[in-house]
């Protein structure tokens, strides 16, 4: 039987005290029953003997310490899932927002997931070509992998994820596919720029869709993405979809968790976000993966904007630490027209060579990727060296470096966000402009490469 | 005993009635039996750490204390092993429970029905003291699994039997000198934060062969020692870790995983049975213990997964093995000493981190070190403990780097802007430093001659005196300098590309054996020292930048193991004769 309580001793947005709770448990759901007959949701934070400290996951407007009443559930915070779910809108906390029916509960879930046992992951190995060449002849995604996006304020982002969205497949592959899309904290243009996008393209029906936008409470976005991996867990693992979960924005989502964390008053880490940050933002990162046994996946591609255009700051860089690779933007590029801007050289995706090579892309694959890399970077810092010495102070070697920086930032980058290029002519591109280059450079590509694919 | 639940805050636990318990104690909390530890008490309330996720637990549920600290199964099995933080076998859990883990799963560390062959070394009548071999199993291909008299015990052996046992049966009976007899089974147990005793330490004078050339030439390690990999994210500190562990002249490695991500231990137990070691032939996994308590894993068992790991490692020592043990990261570690530290609301020190912060890493590295093991045949074991770091932003003034710098003898700086550039291992070898090299001097000079530290110091030396060259480039250009500066620079980058860039992904890269890394570095030195006298004759610079051989010194550390003894001489010379042949040609007109 549920008891309901109505001793609520304190309210300090988003923490609120309820005294004399009897077999109240830890992480627990609870709802709140204001004296108008609205119904809002909170969760236990905390509990000493007989106090329970809960988070509310609304406003706290309207609450009255005499006539409200609380209600503990007895579980976690559970979402209702079903393959229903697909091509539906729901708001940060799971509800429907589309203007549908209720979501008919094939199982409910508890949105914290469990952690997954490393003995039962497969490893990512399957190559996804995104079309875009930066991504696919660089930094490859591969299924199961969680590559963020880092951008910053001003930066387009949001038309690079659309087209990994859209453009993203597994060569010789007509699996079923789900796109799971998690607004959090975002504007409505920029959610709507998303959902409109998958309608033009018709993946919306394959789509599910939680919004939670920038006038929504700031603590539902703790429940966010949580509630956008279990659905994406569900479709994935039981029922054998292959997932591409994208979340926006990563850093609102640390800011309502730095919220949270000053009410309760804890001693703060860098920045004042909370200690935990690393292990929170790992809880939900790391539920990208593929299992053993089963057929689906989910991949990741978490968007979030640095603050400053810093990578040091403490979002992007726990992020970095959990994710495997990630894609970062430049503004400079992006001043320079060039579309996507993705910047090459501290972009990276740590599962790459597996996913590479001979039956996946191409055996050239790997000496080309190593060989861009190394050549773009030592054209950047010729090209840097020039602009203070002029061009006269650069060897006829470094010359050549320079100008194979430029084509490369002209031709292989900037593709534009409607280009979908093949792997192979992604690849073909890498040996075009490896072609103004000495030959004699070349040492990181294989000899009989060379002969085999230079044209 | 059991107490009762008052208050839950994530995963600090404190429950009342439990006066009678011992700090460290662990106890198994609520109905679902999550397992914890008693970190303080007060009056008759105790603080516990819980290493399980503790949603659903509430005041008023009981706990019930083992009486026992928190310890780990030693014995046959262990090798080939996936264990979490606590030393639950991940692949059994698995097979109880799915792909996720559940919680209050209760799996005993070391299989309980596995037969393993027992061949006796002891005899009876014997008189045995702690740490001597009573018999061995051949645990796997690779390791002899020598069971040994638990420590703190001695007496004659009564009885003792070969045949098949489980690690529960007893297989030998020993009389202490007051007349108990003690029925020794194959397995024992040991409190993970008690370091295991040990008869004598000795300074290191080993080196540890890594096949990397950075590591082995430039900034060796002592078999025994102690090293930190700090860098930021995308730097390439999990690859430096995996390619020690896969080619490192150990006996054992043990792996521990320590809130890091999950692909990187299912890349470890897919990869690790496919490669082979270079020395015997046998796969790597053969020799190699998985702790993984990966970053969704709960946090409490995070902190506990490197005591496990290194409790391990002194086990195997103890046999007169050499293990190393690779922790990544630890200052994802720290990060859970932090956060139980906040729970428990003690005063912060710097960043928020515990006071205590310094003293638990120095006390988690100084388990490290060359002993003499207990047992009277005087053998001697290794543990060399290498640690890698991840400080936030790369800024290594942060405290869990500083608290490691402070302990550690060698430093392999990961270096962001070598990773960009894809020179991989990207430790920078201006920041790096080792303080084994004069220690292991004398090895190198017995095994190889004294040409082997006099070329690294050369090499160095090179390195450093380009980093200067660089800053007058950049202020005034290239063509300031002088001909003989000019040559140092190109030598600076045939070091940097063709001896420190190592590929681990390329077969006959990815290992580098003592010989090969000399010869290729003899190379490179060579041609600066014929290019130098070439340039006194008046030679000009770029035909010698330009003789053919040069080229295949780029491409030589391709060359495979067993043939680079020729392939090099070869090399050796044609640069010779190419570089006469310049000489031969005259001045430039």
């Amino acid at each position: 039987m549920i008891k309901e309580y109505k001793t609520i001793k304190e309210i300090a947005s988003p923490l609120m005290v309820v005294d004399q709770v009897q077999g109240v448990t830890y992480d627990e759901l609870a709802e709140i029953e204001l004296p108008n007959g609205e119904v809002r949701r909170c969760k236990v934070l905390e509990v000493n003997k007989d106090r329970a400290v809960v988070q509310l996951f609304e406003s706290a407007q309207g609450i009255n310490l005499a006539q409200t009443k609380v209600r503990f559930l007895g579980h976690p915070l559970e979402l209702a899932v079903s393959e229903d779910m697909l091509g539906r809108v729901f708001n940060g906390m799971g509800k429907p927002i589309d203007g549908g029916p209720d979501v008919l509960a094939e199982a409910y879930r508890d949105i914290n997931g469990l952690p997954m046992n490393p003995a039962a992951r497969a490893y990512p190995a399957e190559f996804i070509q995104t079309g875009v060449s930066t991504i696919d002849g660089l930094n490859t995604l591969v299924r199961g992998q969680k590559l963020p996006i880092f951008s910053a304020s001003g930066l387009p982002h949001a038309a690079l994820a659309a087209q990994i969205a859209r453009q993203a497949k597994v060569l010789g592959d007509g699996e079923n596919f789900a796109v799971v899309f998690a607004a959090v904290g975002i504007t409505f243009e920029e959610s709507e720029y998303f959902i409109n996008d998958f309608k033009r393209t018709g993946a919306i029906d394959r789509t599910v869709v939680f919004s939670n936008l920038a006038n929504d409470p700031a603590v539902e976005r703790i429940a966010t993405p949580r509630m956008a991996l279990t659905a994406a867990e569900y479709l994935a693992f039981e029922k054998d979809m292959q997932v591409l979960v994208i979340i926006t924005d990563i850093t609102n989502y640390a800011e309502a968790l730095r919220e949270v964390s000053a009410a309760k008053k804890e001693v703060p880490g860098r920045r004042g976000y909370p200690g935990y940050l690393y292990t929170d933002l790992a809880t939900m990162y790391e539920r990208a993966g593929r299992r053993i046994g089963s057929k689906g996946s989910i991949t990741m591609i978490p968007i979030l904007t640095m603050p400053e255009d810093d990578k040091t700051h403490p979002i992007p860089d726990l992020t970095g630490y959990i994710t495997e690779g990630q894609i970062i933007l430049s503004r400079d590029l992006h001043r320079k027209g060039i579309m996507p801007p993705v910047d090459v050289l501290p972009s990276l995706s740590r599962l790459k060579d597996k996913g590479i090579g001979v039956g996946k892309t191409r055996e050239d694959h790997a000496g080309t990727m190593n060989q861009l890399f190394a050549a773009y970077s030592r054209g950047k810092d010729a090209k840097e060296l020039m602009t203070i010495l002029g061009e006269a102070a650069l060897s006829d070697d470094d010359k050549l470096f320079a100008k194979f920086a430029d084509e490369f930032e002209k031709l292989y980058v900037n593709q534009g966000n409607s280009t979908n290029r093949s792997i192979e002519e992604t690849l073909d591109l890498g040996w075009k402009l490896l072609s103004i280059l000495p030959r004699a450079e070349l040492k990181r590509i294989k000899p009989e490469y060379i002969e085999k694919y230079m044209k | 005993m059991s107490g009762t639940i008052t208050k839950v805050s994530g995963p600090l636990v404190v429950a009342t009635g439990l006066a009678d318990a011992n700090v460290s104690d662990v106890v198994r909390v609520g109905s679902q039996r999550l397992i914890g530890e008693i970190l303080n008490m007060t009056g008759d309330n105790a603080s516990i750490q819980v290493y399980e996720e503790t949603s659903g637990v509430g005041p008023g549920a009981v706990v019930e204390s083992t009486g026992m600290p928190m310890s780990v199964e030693l014995g046959p099995g262990m090798l080939e092993n996936i264990y979490d933080g606590i030393q639950r076998p991940l692949p059994e859990i698995r097979e109880m429970v799915g792909s996720t883990i559940s919680r209050g799963v209760d799996v005993p560390a070391l299989n309980r029905e596995k037969i393993w062959e027992f061949v006796p070394v002891a005899k009876v009548g014997d008189k045995l003291q702690a740490g001597d071999v009573l018999g061995t199993v051949q645990e796997t291909s690779a390791i002899l699994h020598k069971i040994m008299v638990p420590p703190q015990l001695s007496g004659t052996v009564v009885s003792i039997e070969a045949g098949s046992f489980t690690v529960t049966q007893t297989v030998a009976v020993l009389e202490a000198e007051d007349g108990v007899k003690h029925e020794l089974t194959m397995m024992q147990k040991w409190p993970v934060r008690i370091n295991r005793p040990y008869a004598k330490k000795f300074m290191p004078s080993r080196p540890m062969n890594s096949g990397q050339r950075i590591v082995d030439t430039l900034f060796p390690i002592a078999k025994g020692g102690t090293a930190a990999v700090p860098g930021p994210f995308g730097s390439g500190k999990t690859v430096v870790q995996h390619q020690l562990a896969k080619w490192s002249d150990v006996d054992i490695v043990v792996y521990i995983g320590c809130g890091e991500r999950g692909n990187e231990m299912t890349d470890v137990l897919m990869e690790f049975p496919e490669l082979t070691d270079p020395r015997n032939g046998e796969p790597l996994m053969k020799r190699t213990v998985l702790i993984a308590n990966t970053s969704d894993m709960p946090v409490a068992a995070r902190e506990a997964s490197i005591y496990t790991g290194i409790t391990i490692a002194e086990y195997f020592r103890d046999m007169g093995y050499d293990v190393a043990v690779l922790a990544d990261s630890t200052s994802r570690w720290a990060e859970a000493l932090r956060e139980m530290s906040g729970r428990l609301e003690e005063m912060p020190g710097e960043e928020g981190y515990p006071a205590y912060l310094a003293s638990r890493i120095a006390q988690f590295y100084e388990r490290a070190g060359c002993v003499e093991c207990l047992g009277s045949d005087e053998r001697r074991g290794s543990v060399t403990a290498i640690g890698a770091v991840s400080p936030p932003g790369g800024d290594i003034s942060e405290p869990v780097s500083q608290a490691t710098m402070r302990i550690v003898k060698v430093f392999w700086a990961l270096d962001s802007s070598l990773a960009y550039a894809r020179h991989f291992p990207a430790i920078n070898w201006l920041t790096s430093y080792s303080l084994y090299v004069d220690t292991l001097a004398p090895w190198y000079n017995e095994q190889f001659g004294e040409v082997y530290m006099t070329n690294r110091d050369k090499a160095m030396h090179i390195l450093q005196e380009e980093n200067e060259l660089q800053e007058i480039v950049r202020l005034v250009g290239q063509d300031a300098l002088s001909a003989a500066d000019r040559l140092t620079m190109e030598t600076a980058k045939m070091l940097r590309e063709d001896f420190l860039q190592q590929n681990a992904f390329v077969d006959e890269d990815a290992y580098s054996s003592y010989g090969k890394q000399f010869e290729l570095m003899n190379l490179i030195l060579s041609y600066d020292e014929m290019s130098r006298a070439a340039l006194d004759k008046g030679v000009p610079m770029k035909k010698l930048f330009e003789i053919e051989a040069k080229e295949k010194i780029g491409r030589a550390k391709m060359v495979a193991p067993d043939k680079y003894k020729e392939e090099f001489a070869q090399i050796l010379s044609q640069m010779k004769a190419q570089i006469e042949e310049v000489i031969a040609g005259g001045e430039e007109v």
